[in-house]
C-alpha cells in the first residue's frame, strides 16, 4: 500500500461535469490493494462513468459485502453512501435498501469469492427479483486475501501460481446471470477502460438488475503463464461482440455509421444505448442467442465481452411488488398510520 | 513519436526546469532537499560550486528559476494564485545558517606556472580566479576600486546586500592565493599583453552609464545624476543626502535601485518615471514590488521631453503622455496621447535608462575585433575574442546582464583557459556528467521526501520600514527563519527525481495512469507529436515540455507521459506492480575547468 495521501492538486486543465464537480470529487480514499490490482482500474472507472454522468454523488449508495474486491468502494465516491455488509449478504441489504428508497441509485460491489461462493444464493436471488442496481463482480478467479486459492470463477484446467491445477468446473456467472433474468448483462476487462467505462455508465443508466462481470487480474497470485484471468491471457483471448456508447437523453451525435453497424437501443431514462457490432449478427437484444454465443465462445476458450444482453423496457422489483412511489424516510405519520377507518376497511376485504 | 533518449544528458535535465533555466545550472532541488535536512553548510557547497556567490545571489539574484519552476504551473487553477518555490530566498538561508566553511573550500592548487590576468574584479572575473587557482594558475585580478565585487560592491545597495556577505564571498575566492591589484586600472591592453601573461580575462562590465540628452541638461547639471555612477558614490560612501523632490527616469533594476536609495538619503517625495507601461518595464516584478511597497509610485507612459530650470537650478522635468499601439507589422510602438505635457517638480533627477560598454583601454589595433556596435567579437560558447589568449565574460563580452550570467560565462571562459593552456581545442567542450540512481528504499519508501505540500508561498519577513528607511544600511529583508525554510522547501517538487520507465517489464495494468494526480501518464496508440498531444488523458499543450515516449508495449500501445505537471510524487512507481515505473535521482555535474574538462586522452596522459 502507498503512505501518502493522493495529492489534492490535479491537471490545471481538469474539466468539471455539470454538477461543477471534477473528475477527482469523485475519488475516495488512496488504495491500500497491491499495486497494479485490476480492481484499483475499476474502481477508476467507475469514478468517470459517475463523473460522466453527472451523478449526485448522494444520490448513490455503494454495498459490499468481504474481500478484496469489497474493500474497494472506501477507494471511490467518498462522498457517497456505503454499506460494508456481511461476507455474501450484499444483495440481501442492498434489496432491503432498495426497498426502503427507490430513489437512490445502488452500486453493489462483490468479488468472486463473495458472490459464487459464500454468497451465491443471495446473489441469484437478488438477480431473478429484477432488483433496481448495477452488481459489478470484480472476478480475478482467486482468493487474494488469503493467498491464492482457487476460487468458484477459476477456470478448469488453470493452474494456480505454484502449479496446482484446478480440477473443480467453473461458476459461470455470466450464464447464471442470463438464465435468472437479469436485464441488463456485460462483461468488461480491468485493464480496457474505453470498454468499461460505457458498460458501467449504461448499467447505472438502466431500471432492473444490471450485472456486469468484470475481469480483474490478480497481479499477486493470479497473474501467471497457466492462469485464465491474467492481463496476458484476457487481452490474448478477449472477444469484443460490441463497442458501446451511452448517449445521454436529448443529445444528437451527427456522426454517421454505415447501416447495419449499429444497434441502437433506448433506455427507459431516454438515454440511448448504441452499440458497434464488432461480432457480426450478434443482437444483444436476444437472450437465447446471447446464451448460446457466449456458451459457444467460452467451449473455444475466448473470453466473450461487451455488451451481452439487454432488455431496455425491463420492470424491477417495485413494479413487480407494486409499491408505494415515495420512499419511506419521507412518508409520514399520516400514510403510514392512516386511522382506524382504513383498518376497517381492510379488515372488511378479508371478511 | 520515436522512443525518448533518456541516456541524453538534456533530456532530464530540462525536465529540472529550475536547474535548466539557471545560467550556472545550480542543481537547485539537491540543494533545497539539504536546507529540509538542515545541513546548510552542505547547501551552501552544492551553491557555491556551481554559482560561486551564494550569499551574494540569494539576496541580489535575477532569479531566472523561479519563472520556470514547475509549482507555478502545477499550482495553476489550484488555488488563489499559483507561485513558484522561494528558490532564491532558500538559498540565502544556506549562506546565512552554513556557520564556517573556510575548512571545506579548495586551496590554491601546486603552481603549474602559468599566469592568468583578469581585468575587473566583478562576478565573472572572480569566477575565473576561483575554478582556475585551485588548479595550480597563478591568477592576477586588477580593479580600479579598493575592493573587489565590482557592481555587486559599487551597484548593490546596502539595504538589499549587506557589504559582510560581499567581503565574504570575495574573500573565498582572493583566499585562494589569487592577487589581488587594487586600484590599478587597467588602461592598456596593449601594456597588459606585454606583461607575459598567458591569457587575459576581460570581466570588466558594462561601466557607461547612459545619458540623456535633453533641453536644459547643461544647465541643470549639477542636480542630474547618472544612475549607476550615483549609486556608486552612494556606495562608497561620497554622497549621503539628496534633495527632498526626486525624479528616477527608467524602468529597470538599476531605475528601482536609485529610487529606493533616494528615499533613504532624504528623498521625502521620490517618483519613478518610465517611457513603457508599468508590465514592459524591465525591472524584475519583486522589485518593482518592493519600490511601491515603500511608497514610491511608479508613473508609465511618461516620456522625459526637457529639464526646466529656474535661476539656475533645475525647478522640474516636462514629460509627454503615450499610449502602446501596434502599428502595420504589429510592432509596438508608444505615441502621443495628445494630452497636455505633464511637469513634475523636483530637486534632483537620476538617470537610469540604460548601460553601455565601454572599451577605451582597448586599442584598436591590439588584434581584437570589435563589431559596428562597438563591442568585441567574442564566442558564444568558448567567450574566446580574435586574439586567442584573450577571453570576455560577464556584462563586457555581450552587455549588460546580471550576476549569475556573468559566473556561468566565467565558468566557460576558464574551461576555454584550462583547455587552450593545456593545448587543446577551445571548441572541443566535454559533455556534462550525469548520474541517474533509483531512490527507492524499501517497498513503498524513497530517499526523498515524496509527499507534495499544499501550502502558499512563503513570504520573507521585512525589518520595520521605520527602521530600513531611516539608514541606507539596514537590510531590508530579514531571511527565512530556519521553520519557514523547512515549509517552503517542502513545497519544491523535487524535479530532479525522475520517473523513469522500463517498457520491457510493463504490464499495462494502468495503476499509473489511475493514480496520478496530474493525469499525467497515457497508454495510447503513437502518433506525430502535435496529434498526439491532443489525445492524451490530459491534453499536453504546453509544448515547451516535453513528452517521454516509450517503446512499443505487447499491446501494440505506447506510453506516454507529459513531463508539463508532473509532481513526481512517485506514486506511479509505488503502484507499479513491476517497477517498470521507478524514481531516478539525476545528478549533472556540469563541466568546469580541470582535468575533467579536456580530452579524454589528455586525462589518460596524465594518469
Amino acid at each position: 500500500m502507498t503512505f501518502i495521501a493522493k495529492p489534492k492538486l490535479h491537471h490545471p486543465t481538469l474539466p468539471q461535469n455539470a454538477l461543477c464537480f471534477t473528475r477527482r470529487d469523485y475519488e475516495g480514499k488512496i488504495s491500500t490493494l497491491c499495486a497494479g490490482c485490476g480492481h484499483d482500474s475499476i474502481s477508476a472507472a467507475i469514478i468517470q462513468a459517475c463523473w460522466e454522468l453527472n451523478v449526485e454523488p448522494h444520490r448513490l449508495a455503494k454495498l459490499s459485502g468481504i474481500g478484496c474486491s469489497s474493500k474497494t468502494p472506501d477507494y471511490f465516491l467518498g462522498q457517497s453512501h456505503g454499506f460494508n455488509t456481511v461476507h455474501g449478504r450484499m444483495p440481501s441489504v442492498l434489496t432491503g435498501a432498495n426497498l426502503a428508497n427507490r430513489e437512490l441509485l445502488y452500486l453493489g460491489v462483490s468479488g468472486d469469492g463473495d458472490s459464487a461462493s459464500i454468497g451465491i444464493g443471495q446473489f441469484v436471488h437478488a438477480i431473478r427479483r429484477g432488483v433496481n442496481m448495477t452488481y459489478i463482480v470484480e472476478n480475478n478467479g482467486v482468493y487474494g486475501l488469503t493467498k491464492g486459492q482457487f476460487s468458484a470463477t477459476a477456470d478448469q484446467g488453470s493452474t494456480s501460481k505454484r502449479g496446482v491445477v484446478n480440477a473443480d468446473s467453473p461458476i459461470d456467472l455470466i450464464g447464471l446471470a442470463l438464465q435468472l433474468g437479469a436485464t441488463y448483462v456485460g462483461r468488461g476487462f480491468s485493464g480496457d477502460k474505453a470498454q468499461l467505462v460505457p458498460l458501467i455508465k449504461g448499467a447505472i443508466a438502466h431500471r432492473g438488475a444490471a450485472f456486469l462481470d468484470v475481469i480483474s487480474p490478480c497481479v499477486a497470485f493470479n497473474n501467471h503463464a497457466g492462469s485464465t484471468k491474467s492481463y496476458e491471457y484476457v487481452r490474448a483471448h478477449n472477444e469484443a461482440v460490441n463497442r458501446l456508447d451511452v448517449i445521454p437523453e436529448r443529445e444528437e451525435i451527427a456522426v454517421d455509421y454505415p447501416a447495419g453497424s449499429t444497434i441502437e437501443v433506448e433506455q427507459h431514462d431516454g438515454s440511448r444505448l448504441r452499440l458497434h457490432k464488432l461480432a457480426a449478427d450478434y443482437d444483444p437484444r436476444d437472450r437465447i442467442a446471447a446464451m448460446n454465443h457466449v456458451q459457444q465462445r467460452q467451449a473455444r476458450g475466448e473470453v466473450v465481452t461487451g455488451l451481452l444482453y439487454v432488455d431496455a423496457q425491463a420492470e424491477d422489483l417495485h413494479t413487480h411488488l407494486n409499491t408505494v412511489a415515495t420512499p419511506f424516510n419521507r412518508l409520514g405519520a399520516a400514510e403510514l398510520s392512516p386511522g382506524s377507518a382504513v383498518l376497517a376497511k381492510i379488515n372488511a376485504g378479508f371478511r | 513519436m520515436r522512443p525518448t533518449d533518456i541516456r541524453v544528458p538534456d533530456y532530464f535535465h530540462k525536465v529540472v526546469d529550475c536547474q535548466w533555466a539557471c545560467p550556472a545550472h545550480t542543481p537547485v532541488p539537491e540543494y533545497i532537499r539539504l536546507i529540509a535536512a538542515g545541513r546548510y553548510a552542505d547547501a551552501y557547497l552544492v551553491n557555491w560550486k556551481s554559482n560561486v556567490f551564494p550569499g551574494v545571489l540569494g539576496r541580489t539574484c535575477d532569479r531566472p528559476c523561479e519563472p520556470a519552476c514547475r509549482r507555478g504551473r502545477v499550482e495553476e487553477n489550484n488555488g488563489e494564485s499559483p507561485e513558484p518555490v522561494a528558490i532564491c530566498r532558500l538559498k540565502r538561508v544556506a549562506a546565512d545558517n552554513k556557520g564556517d566553511v573556510r575548512a571545506r573550500l579548495p586551496r590554491a592548487g601546486k603552481p603549474n606556472g602559468r599566469r592568468v590576468a583578469c581585468v575587473g574584479a566583478g562576478p565573472a572575473s572572480l569566477t575565473v580566479a576561483r575554478d582556475l587557482a585551485p588548479l595550480g594558475y597563478q591568477v592576477t585580478v586588477f580593479d580600479g576600486e579598493a575592493k573587489a565585487g565590482g557592481f555587486i560592491r559599487s551597484q548593490i545597495p546596502r539595504f538589499r546586500l549587506p557589504e559582510s556577505v560581499i567581503d565574504e564571498e570575495t574573500g573565498y575566492i582572493l583566499d585562494l592565493g589569487v592577487e589581488f591589484r587594487a586600484g590599478e586600472r587597467i588602461d592598456s591592453l596593449k601594456a597588459l599583453l606585454g606583461q607575459g601573461y598567458d591569457a587575459i580575462f576581460v570581466g570588466s562590465g558594462a561601466p557607461r552609464g547612459r545619458d540623456l540628452d535633453l533641453p536644459g541638461r547643461q544647465e541643470c547639471a549639477a542636480n542630474i545624476h547618472i544612475g549607476i555612477d550615483w549609486l556608486a558614490s552612494v556606495s562608497f560612501g561620497h554622497i549621503e543626502s539628496i534633495g527632498r523632490r526626486v525624479i528616477v527616469l527608467g524602468g529597470g533594476n538599476t531605475a528601482m535601485d536609485c529610487c529606493r536609495s533616494a528615499r533613504r538619503l532624504g528623498g521625502a517625495d521620490v517618483k519613478v518615471l518610465v517611457r513603457s507601461g508599468f508590465d514592459e518595464m524591465k525591472a524584475s516584478p519583486w522589485e518593482k514590488e518592493d519600490a511601491q511597497h515603500e511608497g514610491i509610485p511608479i508613473l508609465d507612459y511618461h516620456v522625459p521631453k526637457a529639464f526646466l530650470h529656474e535661476n539656475g537650478r533645475l525647478a522640474a522635468m516636462q514629460f509627454e503622455r503615450v499610449r502602446a499601439e501596434r502599428d502595420a507589422r504589429g510592432r509596438r510602438q508608444l505615441v502621443p496621447t495628445g494630452e497636455p505635457d505633464v511637469v513634475v517638480e523636483c530637486d534632483d533627477v537620476l538617470i537610469a535608462v540604460g548601460q553601455e560598454n565601454a572599451f577605451p583601454w582597448i586599442e584598436r589595433d591590439a588584434g581584437i575585433a570589435f563589431d559596428e556596435w562597438g563591442m568585441p567579437v567574442v564566442d558564444k560558447q568558448t567567450f574566446q575574442s580574435t586574439l586567442p589568449q584573450v577571453f570576455f565574460g560577464g556584462d563586457a563580452a555581450f552587455g549588460p546582464k546580471n550576476i549569475i550570467w556573468a559566473v556561468a560565462h566565467g565558468h566557460e571562459a576558464a574551461v576555454s583557459i584550462d583547455k587552450l593552456l593545456n593545448g587543446e581545442d577551445v571548441h572541443e567542450r566535454p559533455p556534462p556528467q550525469v548520474t541517474l540512481l533509483s531512490q527507492k528504499m524499501g517497498i513503498h519508501e524513497w530517499s526523498y521526501d515524496n509527499e507534495v505540500s499544499p501550502e502558499d508561498r512563503h513570504k520573507v519577513p521585512w525589518a520595520p520600514s521605520e527602521q530600513t528607511l531611516g539608514n541606507i544600511k539596514v537590510e531590508v529583508e530579514l531571511g527565512f527563519d530556519a521553520q519557514t525554510a523547512l515549509k517552503e522547501t517542502q513545497r519544491c517538487l523535487n524535479c530532479d527525481v525522475q520517473t523513469v520507465f522500463t517498457d520491457k517489464v510493463c504490464i499495462e495494468c494502468d495503476a499509473c495512469v489511475d493514480i496520478c494526480p496530474m493525469d499525467c501518464i497515457s497508454f495510447t496508440a503513437n502518433g506525430e507529436e502535435a496529434e498526439l498531444r491532443q489525445r492524451l488523458t490530459a491534453p499536453a499543450l504546453n509544448t515547451e515540455q516535453a513528452l517521454y515516449v516509450s517503446g512499443e508495449l505487447k499491446t501494440h500501445r505506447v506510453m506516454v507521459k507529459d513531463e508539463d505537471v508532473c509532481l513526481h510524487c512517485g506514486l506511479c512507481a509505488e503502484r507499479c506492480p513491476t517497477g517498470a515505473w521507478d524514481m531516478h535521482k539525476y545528478l549533472i555535474e556540469m563541466t568546469h575547468a580541470g582535468p575533467g574538462c579536456r580530452s579524454k586522452g589528455a586525462c589518460r596522459e596524465a594518469a
